[in-house]
Order: structure tokens, then C-alpha cells, then sequence
């Protein structure tokens, strides 16, 4: 095979690359998804006062803020020693049930949902959110921006902005609620319940009920046997907010479950050149390279990971949604990435009824939502499920609480191997003898936007949403086609 | 009347801006209504290509924002200059540097030397020691990847700037009224921020008296109470240098202003305003007694000083001479 030069004034566009490589035979020979940048939070967090990094963490990312947020302050009760009083507690996972339905809407009916709504071949111009609004009636859409909105309203009443939150302290929060703001969590919480069962409705309406749906659902372009993380509670129910981390194989058997502060026995970094995003894997399985199965310690941290860990939903609603799923795809473990969409409106249900739980709750709108840290502050880590997946902080500081060491492994860092795997798959499967399919564009789309990548928080450095711009040449170098889409 | 066409770019930035340019809800149909969005990779159809074949000038209005940190984000801020009318530097990345501008206290080869290498900052396992590269030949041919700048800049360091948009997002009724004054042509002269150049204190509602700070205290430290004023009760508050435009929301859930709207009008530096602005409520007249309370109230005078605004500050970055790289000496650094 002859070595291919590309020009890179040509790959300019956007903020994630792929590069497929045709091999003699005009077959995909391989193909590469780069991330293009870097901001370097691990380094300049260092130096700074451990309690500014909910804010300053953040920044990382603006369309899931409230995680790193949340997990930043997580981390500084383990780093002060401080265990937060129960109102705190109720607090912080109402405030991050409200989030995860929000940006869980966000991503089912704006960036993922056009795809199956509007449907995979639709012409491009109409897989979009308008698209979807055109399908379904301005009805929906007005329900879409209300629960969007609601969404960002109260977590503004709480966190004090509707991005960048500025609320989480060691052992606890800065503000409670009151009486009246709670009665206006708990209503809204009811409108965000029958918003849930509406779109769980709408996908089987639109998309089981459709053969040729399902049969890219299940189809082999889009599978991968890979080992599954997420976190869950005592009773091995999914939990976003706090609880142990589960591994499982890819037959579905738990590895492993581990306390998030013990991480770095379980989890690896790699580092290849080409890249500015590194590769997490099970350290205890190894890297076998971009390959699945049971030796490949390749693992996936998303919804439907979260949901294949788990014994089940904590809410009754949910838990209905989540045996049905699994009912109707044969059964634990699921490895079709399309089926994530799926998982993602189950926990979207579970969010919802979890924020009415807990607005409902005696205890939350109690005056201790705040205990303040005694103990000497030394290393902590600070775990949560954001919706892309295992969110971990962890800090080491001096004794005043000055930060001298900091690693963070973020929700789409995790699944940067089985992202690049999923690509290649595509695009092995619709590229035969030079001959370029015109569905490609969408197909390796669609195995994106199954993840919801957020390479903003993978490289701590790019926006949420993701220009993506595919090249393909032949072995001369030659650009036999170039494919530009704006992925979510 | 023809539409207008609209721009909208992110460089070093976090997505945030874009979610408050969403945030203004309904509106965003009346944005579409006046202009063509020539160019939004978050929303939009649009590639850098049809953007290089416009004429230059061809688009009138361009909001950016993030910083400048890569050859791809140098590229796309002077290819949008050179085609826009108006530059818009849109939030704190794109003005003052923002969070990310912190990493200018390092080098790059600190940065990538805590990222990737084993045994460092971070647990990754990397016995060949590699790092990204520019050019990496692989089996089937060559990948490249943006050269990543060992400072980060903001836009108008790097490209001339017409006016600037101030928060860390922008609020969304701040892009609004932004968006309307473009849109009824009632800008401001060039190069101003657009915005009221008042301070956060201005629209706090807590209750102020004199101010005498014996003793700053860190937030885990202390419970303030919900009515006085935050700096009064010793919290670093930023309200005091920042300006308005926010209506004071995080004091509002008992937080500290952190900053991110950016000094006024007139001030060159947000760090040396905030500074000299603490400095006139410590309530002592005895060197040791205030270099005391300092210490121990304010242990990272940088980050506490030019948290959004190191990249634009005096300061810029830290010292490097000869090539020898010389980390900043915080305290020394806020005294300076």
C-alpha cells in the first residue's frame, strides 16, 4: 500500500476529522477520527484553590456544565473529608435529575431523534430538529422547548445560571430551596414525567413499529462486542448521581465493581500520536488496539452501557421501560449502538421521575444543605454519570487546599476507542471496491450520533456539538470524496 | 430590504456561548427572519469552503467566540476578519482569554508533559513517551493535526476586533439586545463593549454598608448570611471590579462573583481594578498586618485576580527568557 499524503490546508473545517484509506482493491483499508485540540485543565488547575473548581471545571464544557460541576464538588467532600447532611445530598441529584432530562431532551430530539423521526435517508436538508417539527407538528415542538426551558429556569433557580453554575461547596451547596420554589420543581417534574412517556411513545410509534427501523437497529454495521461501565447503587440499580462503578463483560457477567476512588486500578490512558484525545481502557483486561470482543479491554460508558450494567431502573415507570427494551431486543447485554437512543429516552423517564421523588421529598427544603469542612483536605476523587458517560475528578492538594495534581477522564473520552471503531465499521461496510455509497455520509453519522459525542469535554477543549468532516482518497492520495456534516 | 448575513464560529471554547445564543428561545426565529446564517457549524449547514469563496466583506455580521490556541483557530479567525463586516468578539473566551487563558501560566510542553506523559499528572500509560504530532505517518499514509501554540491568545490579539460581547456565557438578554442594536443599526462606536458599564455591585440586591475587611475568607470556609453584602461579610466577591449585565445571579444564590463579565469601560486591566479595589477595604494601616491578611485570605492571587482575564491582562502570560521557562510567582505576580 502506498503512503498518502494529505494537504492540510484542505482539512481546515470543523473541530473532528476522519480519514479513510482505500487500499488497492479500492476497500477500506482503515480509517482514523483525529481530535484536533487540547486545553490543558490538568495543568493549569494546579496552583489554584481546590473550591474553585466547580467553576472553573465547568468551563470545560458548556453543554453538560452541571456535571463537571457536580463532580468537581464531589470531589472536594472527599478531599475535605466532609460527608454532605441529606438535604445536600437531595439537593445536588434533584439539581442533576433536572439537568440529565434536559440535555437528554436536547440530544433525542435535536441531534439523535432526525435520524429515525424524519428517517435515515431523508435528504439532509430535513434531518434536523425543523425536520423533526415538519414530521411531527409545531404541538411537539412547542412540548420540546417548554421542557427545555423549564429545564434551564430551575436550574438557574438553583445553581444560579443556566450555564456555569456557581452552588457546590465541600459538604454541600451554597443556597437551599424554599416552599415556593420546591411546589415549582415538583410541578414542573410532573410536565417532565408525561414529556418522558410522550417521546418513549413517539420512538415506538416512529421507530419499533417500523421493520426496516429495527432492522438497522439490529444490523451488524453498527455492533460491537465490547465490555460496559456506568455507575449503580446499592441494589445495582442505575444511579447518575452517586454510587459504585460496574463493570461488565461482553457477556453481560460483572469484572468488576469498584468505589470511584479507586479508578486508577481499573482504568488505563494510551496515547497515540495522531491524536489529541487519549484512549481509556481496562487496565486489567489490556489494550489489545481499536478491536472488540472479551481480550480487548475497549469498554463503552453510554446510556445503553449504563442501562447493561444495571439490574434495573430505581422508578417504577422506568423500570417498566427498561425490561421492555430488553425484552424486545433478545435480551442483557445489548451491543447494537443504535439501541442507545433507545436507553436514553429510559433514562429520561427515570431522570423525570426521579426529580418529582425528590422535589416531593420532606427533607428538601431543609436549612442544612451545608455543613462546613473541618478536616485537613488531601486527595479526593468525585464521580458522576454524565450523559456521555463515567465523569471522574480527582485532586491532590496541599494542606491549605491548593491544588498540586489533577486527572480528570471525562464522559466521551471513554468511548474515543469504540467512536473510532464504529467509523471504521461503517465505513468497511459501505465502501466495496472504490465504489463510495451515498447513504456513507449518514451511516457513519448515525454510528456517531448514537454516542452523543462531546469532544468539548473529551479534549477539554472543543464545542459540544461536533463539525465532522470525512475525506476518503484513494492509495495515489487522490481525493476520491469529501463528506462535510455537522455532527451532534 | 435584503437579509442580512450572519456568522457565528466557535474557536478555544466550550459550547457555552452557543447554548446562551439558543437560550434567547423564540427570538432565534426572528434572528432568522432578518439574516441568512452563512455560517454555524453548531446549527447550520455552511463549510469553510463556501466561507473562503465569499467575497471579502461578504458577510455583515460575525459573532466569535473562543480563544485562539491552534494554527486551525488562527486560520478561521483571520479568514471570518477578512470576509466580515462586523467582528463581534462574542463572551469572555474570545475577549479576555477566559478559564482556558489560565493555561497561559504554563508552557506548552508542560501542558502536554501533564497530559501524556507516564507518570505525571494524570495516570496514563505511555512507556514510548509519545505526544500528538503535527504529521504522524501511519500504515496507510499521513495524519496532521492543528499545531497547538504555546500561548493562547484572544481574537483581537490576533485579528482587529470590532466590538465586544462580555460574559462567561453572554447573557441571553445581553445577546439580544446585541443582536437588535445590529439589527436597527444603533451600534455603539467601534471598538466598545456592548453592554452597561456599571459594576455587578450596582445590581445586587444585598445590602451594603461600609466595608472593612479584617480577614478574607475562602467559600468552604465560612457561612455567609443571605442579606449583607458578600465582601463585607470577607468573601473575595468580584462584583466590586466586574462589570453588570448579569442582574447579580450568582450572589443571588449566595455565591461570590467570579468575574466573568470582565472589567469597565476605560480599565486595562480587570486584575489590577479588582486588585486596588481590595486593597482600599482592608481595614489596616500595618504592612505585616496586611500582607497577613492577604496571605492567608488569598492564596492564588493569579487565579483569584485574572480567573476570565490572564490572556488580555498586563500580564498576558507567564515569564519565559532565553527559552529557560520561568513559572510565575503568584504572589509576587498579584503584587506586581
Amino acid at each position: 500500500m502506498k503512503r498518502i499524503s494529505i494537504d492540510p490546508i484542505t482539512r481546515l473545517e470543523g473541530h473532528g476529522k476522519i480519514d479513510i484509506f482505500l487500499d488497492e482493491q479500492g476497500d477500506v483499508a482503515n480509517a482514523y477520527l483525529q481530535i484536533p485540540e487540547l486545553r490543558g485543565f490538568e495543568k493549569f488547575c494546579v496552583g489554584r484553590p481546590a473550591e474553585d473548581m466547580p467553576n472553573l471545571t465547568a468551563r470545560i464544557c458548556g453543554v453538560c456544565p452541571e456535571a463537571h460541576h457536580m463532580a468537581a464538588t464531589k470531589a472536594l467532600d472527599a478531599l475535605w473529608h466532609v460527608d454532605p447532611p441529606p438535604t445536600a445530598k437531595k439537593l445536588r441529584e434533584l439539581f442533576y435529575s433536572i439537568f440529565y432530562a434536559t440535555d437528554h431532551t436536547t440530544h433525542f430530539y435535536a441531534l439523535g431523534g432526525p435520524d429515525f423521526v424524519v428517517g435515515p435517508t431523508a435528504p439532509p436538508a430535513e434531518r434536523n430538529i425543523l425536520g423533526v417539527v415538519k414530521k411531527v407538528g409545531m404541538e411537539i415542538a412547542g412540548k420540546v422547548l417548554k421542557m427545555r426551558h423549564d429545564g434551564h429556569h430551575l436550574i438557574q433557580m438553583m445553581g444560579g445560571r443556566r450555564v456555569h453554575p456557581n452552588w457546590g461547596l465541600p459538604g454541600g451547596v451554597s443556597k437551599g430551596i424554599n416552599e415556593e420554589q420546591r411546589r415549582e420543581i415538583e410541578e414542573l417534574g410532573r410536565h417532565a414525567v408525561e414529556f418522558a412517556k410522550f417521546s418513549l411513545k413517539l420512538f415506538e410509534d416512529v421507530v419499533l413499529k417500523n421493520s426496516d427501523y429495527v432492522k438497522i437497529i439490529t444490523g451488524g454495521d453498527y455492533t460491537h462486542r465490547t465490555y460496559n461501565m456506568g455507575m449503580v447503587d446499592s441494589q445495582n440499580r442505575t444511579n447518575f448521581y452517586d454510587g459504585m462503578i460496574r463493570v461488565t463483560d461482553p457477556d453481560g457477567k460483572e469484572l468488576v465493581k469498584y468505589h470511584a476512588k479507586d479508578y486508577r486500578q481499573h482504568v488505563a490512558e494510551r496515547v497515540e500520536p495522531w491524536s489529541y484525545l487519549k484512549f481509556p481502557y481496562l487496565k486489567n483486561v489490556g489494550w489489545k488496539g481499536l478491536v472488540d470482543g472479551n481480550d480487548s479491554g475497549v469498554y463503552k460508558a453510554t446510556p445503553l452501557s449504563r442501562c447493561n450494567v444495571a439490574d434495573g431502573m430505581a422508578t417504577p415507570l422506568a423500570q417498566a421501560e427498561f425490561k421492555r427494551m430488553y425484552e424486545t431486543l433478545g435480551g442483557k447485554p445489548i451491543h447494537h449502538t443504535l439501541a442507545t437512543h433507545w436507553a436514553r429516552l429510559v433514562e429520561l423517564l427515570y431522570a423525570a421521575e426521579r426529580w418529582v421523588e425528590l422535589a416531593a421529598d420532606p427533607e428538601i427544603t431543609g436549612k442544612e444543605y451545608r455543613v462546613i469542612p473541618t478536616a485537613v483536605p488531601d486527595e479526593g476523587v468525585g464521580c458522576v454519570e454524565a450523559p456521555r458517560g463515567t465523569l471522574t475528578h480527582h485532586y491532590t492538594t496541599d494542606d491549605r487546599g491548593i491544588l498540586t495534581k489533577v486527572n480528570l477522564i471525562v464522559g466521551t473520552t471513554n468511548n474515543n476507542a469504540p467512536i473510532c471503531m464504529s467509523v471504521k465499521k461503517a465505513a468497511q461496510g459501505l465502501i466495496k471496491k472504490g465504489k463510495v455509497s451515498e447513504g456513507l455520509l449518514n451511516m457513519v453519522e448515525m454510528a456517531f450520533r448514537a454516542y452523543d459525542p462531546c469532544f468539548g469535554c473529551a479534549t477539554h477543549s472543543l464545542p459540544g456539538q461536533m463539525p465532522l468532516e470525512v475525506t476518503i482518497r484513494d492509495p495515489q492520495g487522490e481525493v476520491v470524496r469529501r463528506l462535510a456534516q455537522h455532527v451532534g | 430590504m435584503s437579509k442580512g448575513k450572519l456568522a457565528i464560529y466557535w474557536a478555544a471554547s466550550c459550547g457555552g456561548c452557543e447554548i446562551a445564543v439558543l437560550a434567547i428561545d423564540e427570538k432565534i426565529l426572528k434572528v432568522g427572519e432578518l439574516f441568512d446564517i452563512v455560517f454555524w457549524p453548531c446549527a447550520a449547514d455552511g463549510k469553510v469552503r463556501d466561507v473562503e469563496k465569499l467575497p471579502d466583506g461578504g458577510i455583515d455580521v460575525c459573532l466569535f467566540n473562543g480563544g485562539i490556541r491552534t494554527s486551525e483557530q488562527e486560520y478561521m479567525a483571520q479568514l471570518l476578519r477578512r470576509k466580515s463586516k462586523v467582528l463581534v468578539s462574542f463572551g469572555s473566551c474570545a475577549s479576555e482569554g477566559c478559564i482556558p487563558g489560565l493555561s497561559n501560566v504554563n508552557t506548552k510542553r508542560q501542558i502536554f508533559d501533564a497530559v501524556y506523559k507516564q507518570g505525571e499528572m494524570t495516570y496514563c500509560e505511555n512507556p514510548q513517551d509519545l505526544r500528538p504530532q503535527p504529521h504522524t505517518t501511519v500504515p496507510e499514509g499521513t495524519l496532521y493535526l492543528p499545531v497547538f501554540y504555546d500561548t493562547l491568545r484572544t481574537l483581537d490579539q490576533t485579528v482587529e476586533v470590532d466590538y465586544y460581547l462580555p460574559g462567561c456565557p453572554p447573557e441571553a438578554e445581553n445577546i439580544w439586545a446585541a443582536l437588535t442594536a445590529i439589527i436597527e443599526n444603533k451600534l455603539p462606536p467601534k471598538g466598545s463593549v456592548i453592554g452597561r458599564n456599571t459594576t455587578v455591585c450596582d445590581e445586587c440586591p444585598r445590602k451594603r454598608s461600609e466595608k472593612k475587611i479584617k480577614k478574607f475568607y475562602r467559600t468552604w470556609q465560612i457561612q455567609p448570611d443571605e442579606e449583607t453584602c458578600l465582601l463585607e461579610q470577607g468573601l473575595v466577591c468580584c462584583g466590586i471590579a466586574t462589570r453588570a449585565g448579569c442582574k447579580a445571579l450568582c450572589p443571588q444564590v449566595n455565591s461570590p462573583c467570579i468575574g466573568c463579565h470582565g472589567a469597565n469601560d476605560g480599565v486595562a486591566d480587570f486584575g489590577a481594578r479588582l486588585m486596588s479595589a481590595l486593597a482600599s477595604v482592608i481595614d489596616s494601616n500595618d504592612p505585616d498586618e496586611i500582607d497577613r491578611i492577604i496571605k492567608e485570605g488569598i492564596p492564588d492571587p493569579v487565579g483569584t485576580f485574572y480567573r476570565f482575564s490572564l490572556a488580555r491582562s498586563l500580564l498576558r502570560r507567564s515569564k519565559r527568557t532565553n527559552g529557560v521557562e520561568v513559572e510565575v510567582h503568584r504572589p509576587a505576580a498579584a503584587a506586581r
